[in-house]
């Protein structure tokens, strides 16, 4: 589904770029969970970044395939009506609109990209109501404006409910869990899990494998500057906790020797 | 940043679809304006003695007025000598019902998607339709009448209400009020007039619809509204105009009178021509409207969306007398490409116990400048007066201007007033949060921008509501994307 090839990418900066993804390999199919551990500044989050065409970041060597398809060079949009989909670590608020309008409005711009019509309303309600009970959202929430006056806990679930409404292929939390306590934790993996299956794959951002437990990966990767240094199974994830990201710089070492 | 601005720029530049101009055969009055122009005007509408000397002392005044240059905004001088203050399309008889009305004018309404059909009444809506200077069409008039609602247009009003005009007339705008007001008193051609009976509910929305059609034509419309003791009405204005190189002047007066426990909203939709991108044309709208509470517990609400216009002067008001009287002012209003704005309100509160709230949402795109203008004058007598005025503005990229001069002048110690404003950019954050859900830059900017309009457009009735919210979406254009 997804080919990650040699990626090198600068961030712009006042002082120029910063080089912060140094040369990353990944692939991941139909039907995987990966997740990507590594400590602060080792550029999770620029490669969430990358991956869904945000501005303020410069691709300098290497490509990326999704479905076979050019990634870097569509918008945004494009992108996000191919099937990729962020769920934001720091969701936006915007006033006025109602969750029930904008996800409207984005899938029928979807919709309308594969030369669908849009969806009759009573469908969309169906839809809306459906896939609330699945993440267990209260259905309260669809009439109030995006992310306005929502807790950390309540922007992270209307994440996952979003990422519910418009079904797409590949989705990539972006630290999904922090600022989560345990009772939301478990209720977004619930969701998550539930969304889950053969046809799509998820990319799990997180600093700690607590988030781990309840969403079970089929592959953990450890980013170290701007590289995947270590990739395995969910047991690299516990090893990781136990021993912290100290232990991957002393591995680097040992194998630099 | 980059990239932001460069969608900014894009979807600040569209079509205007209401360009179109209908060939009419039209009675025009000679260009210039002096007492033989004045006098031919108001012989053309047979009107009474009283009113020619009205508009004559309103000519006098005028003459000795300066044009003012206080606004926030700049333009050429007029030339008042080179408009025509009177032009009206050619009629061969009196019409007795709709069927008969020249369907040339007719089409131009439906263009408009201004049905005068009896479809309207499913709508509720009754419009009168006034077409450069005169009022072509009022529909519903035998429907309401039989609730004894007057609501016709200012030329048939003046013929058979003398009365009513003698009193109201002038009585909230007097002729030496400012100098548009003073011109459009000596020129004003048409309009409409409303008057509901005491203790009557209007059934349904009254609506007019101006539009300027005829070349080198200065529309200079009059409206009048009084609510007579406990009565409520809500009324809709919405304008549009051709596109033409040159610009138009629109000068009109809107007087509403609440008496005691009475109700008027007044809603506008304002979308006369802006000019092109470059700026060249448009309208320049520069309009008086201002009502009174003169009745204890009345309440005057004013919503308006200005989206229209290459430069817009105006600044509804309410004169609160009566005690624990109401007036409350509602704005969107956007500037794209060149256009100009500088809009707001006066609360004028005299009587106890009066509130006045104004919630302004200024949008600025392209090269445009915004301004909000309020004044808050709280008097001696008026005990226990409240002012809550909140006055935000959009930004949309960084060649455009907002501006707020919020004015208070405030005589009574026991007075609350509370005054919140914000300026925001539409982000870069907020811009790539709705790209990343598949939504494309111009739903993005339309959902934005009428999530941040919201809070007035509420205030509107249902279907202007929806209207309101497409023009905004398609004034915005090209201005991202």
């Amino acid at each position: 589904m997804l080919e990650i090839k040699n990626l090198k990418a600068k961030v712009e900066t006042d002082e120029g770029g910063k080089e912060i993804l140094k040369g990353l390999n990944l692939q991941i199919k139909a039907g995987e969970v990966h997740a990507i551990m590594g400590p602060n500044g080792s550029g999770k989050s620029t490669l969430a970044s990358v991956l869904t065409g945000r501005e303020g970041y410069e691709v300098e060597e290497g490509e990326v395939l999704f479905e076979g398809k050019n990634l870097l060079e569509l918008a945004p949009e494009e992108r996000a009506r191919e099937g990729i989909f962020l769920a934001f670590q720091y969701p936006v608020e915007i006033p006025g609109v109602s969750n029930t309008n904008f996800l409207k409005t984005a899938v029928n711009d979807i919709r309308k990209s594969k030369g669908e019509d849009p969806m009759s309303s009573v469908d969309f309600l169906k839809m809306i109501k459906e896939k609330a009970k699945l993440v267990d959202i209260d259905p309260q929430m669809l009439g109030r404006y995006v992310n306005v006056g929502f807790s950390g806990g309540e922007k992270k679930r209307n994440e996952i409910f979003q990422l519910a409404m418009l079904n797409p292929k590949l989705s990539i939390l972006d630290e999904t869990d922090s600022g989560l306590d345990i009772d939301a934790l478990k209720i977004v993996a619930d969701g998550v899990n539930k969304i889950r299956s053969k046809d799509n794959a998820f990319i799990v951002i997180t600093h700690y494998q607590r988030l781990l437990n309840y969403i079970v990966p089929d592959f953990v990767h450890v980013m170290y500057e701007g590289k995947i240094v270590k990739s395995g199974d969910k047991s690299l994830a516990l090893h990781l906790e136990e021993y912290g990201y100290d232990w991957v710089a002393e591995h680097l070492e040992e194998i630099a020797k | 940043m980059v990239k932001e601005d460069d969608i900014l720029e894009k979807v600040t530049s569209s079509d205007y679809k209401y360009g179109f101009y209908t060939d009419l055969e039209m009675d025009k009055a000679p260009k210039g304006l002096n007492k033989e122009i004045i006098e031919l005007i108001s012989s053309k509408k047979n009107e009474p003695e009283f009113l020619l000397e009205w508009r004559l002392k309103a000519y006098n005044i005028w003459l000795k007025m300066t044009e003012p240059n206080w606004p926030n905004v700049k333009y050429p001088p007029i030339d008042y000598n080179d408009i025509i203050y009177y032009a009206a399309p050619k009629t061969k008889k009196k019409l007795g019902s709709l069927d008969e009305l020249d369907p040339a004018i007719k089409n131009t309404y439906d263009k408009l998607g201004i049905p005068l059909e009896e479809q309207l009444i499913l709508a509720g809506v009754a419009v009168d339709a006034v077409l450069d200077s005169v009022s072509v069409a009022t529909t519903y008039k035998e429907k309401l009448a039989e609730l004894g609602i007057i609501f016709c247009s200012m030329s048939e009003a003046i013929v058979n209400h003398p009365q009513l005009i003698k009193k109201y007339l002038g009585a909230v705008v007097p002729q030496s009020d400012n100098y548009f007001a003073a011109l459009n008193s000596a020129v004003f051609t048409d309009g409409s007039f409303v008057y509901i009976p005491k203790n009557v509910r209007c059934p349904m929305e009254l609506s007019t619809y101006f539009r300027i059609n005829a070349e080198n034509t200065g529309q200079f419309e009059r409206t009048l509204i009084i609510a007579d003791e406990g009565s409520y009405v809500s009324y809709l204005e919405g304008c549009t105009a051709p596109m033409r190189d040159e610009n138009q002047l629109h000068a009109a007066v809107v007087e509403l009178i609440a008496l005691k426990n009475a109700e008027i909203k007044y809603s506008t939709v304002q979308n006369w021509y802006p000019g092109d991108a470059e700026g060249k044309g448009g309208i320049y709208n520069f309009v008086t409207k201002r009502g009174i509470c003169s009745g204890d517990n009345s309440k005057i609400s004013w919503t308006q969306v200005e989206t229209g216009s290459s430069i817009t002067w105006k600044y509804p008001s309410v004169i609160l007398k009566g005690d624990n009287s109401i007036g409350e002012f509602y704005s969107v209003a956007l500037t794209n490409n060149f256009q100009q704005a500088d809009t707001g309100t006066k609360m004028m509160h005299l009587g106890k116990n009066t509130k006045s709230r104004i919630v302004s949402k200024g949008i600025s795109a392209g090269k445009s400048n915004n301004s909000y203008r309020g004044l808050v004058q709280v008097s001696k007598r008026a005990d226990n007066a409240r002012n809550f005025s909140q006055c935000d503005s959009l930004l949309m990229g960084d060649k455009c201007g907002a501006h707020t001069f919020p004015y208070f002048e405030i005589k009574n110690k026991s007075a609350i007033v509370e005054h919140e404003a914000t300026t925001s950019k539409i982000g870069e954050d907020i811009m790539f949060y709705c790209n990343q859900r598949g939504i494309s830059e111009e739903d993005a900017v339309a959902l934005i921008v009428n999530g941040y309009a919201k809070e007035v457009l509420n205030q509107l009735p249902m279907e202007f509501a929806v209207e309101a919210q497409k023009l905004l979406a398609i004034s915005l254009e090209g201005s991202v994307g």
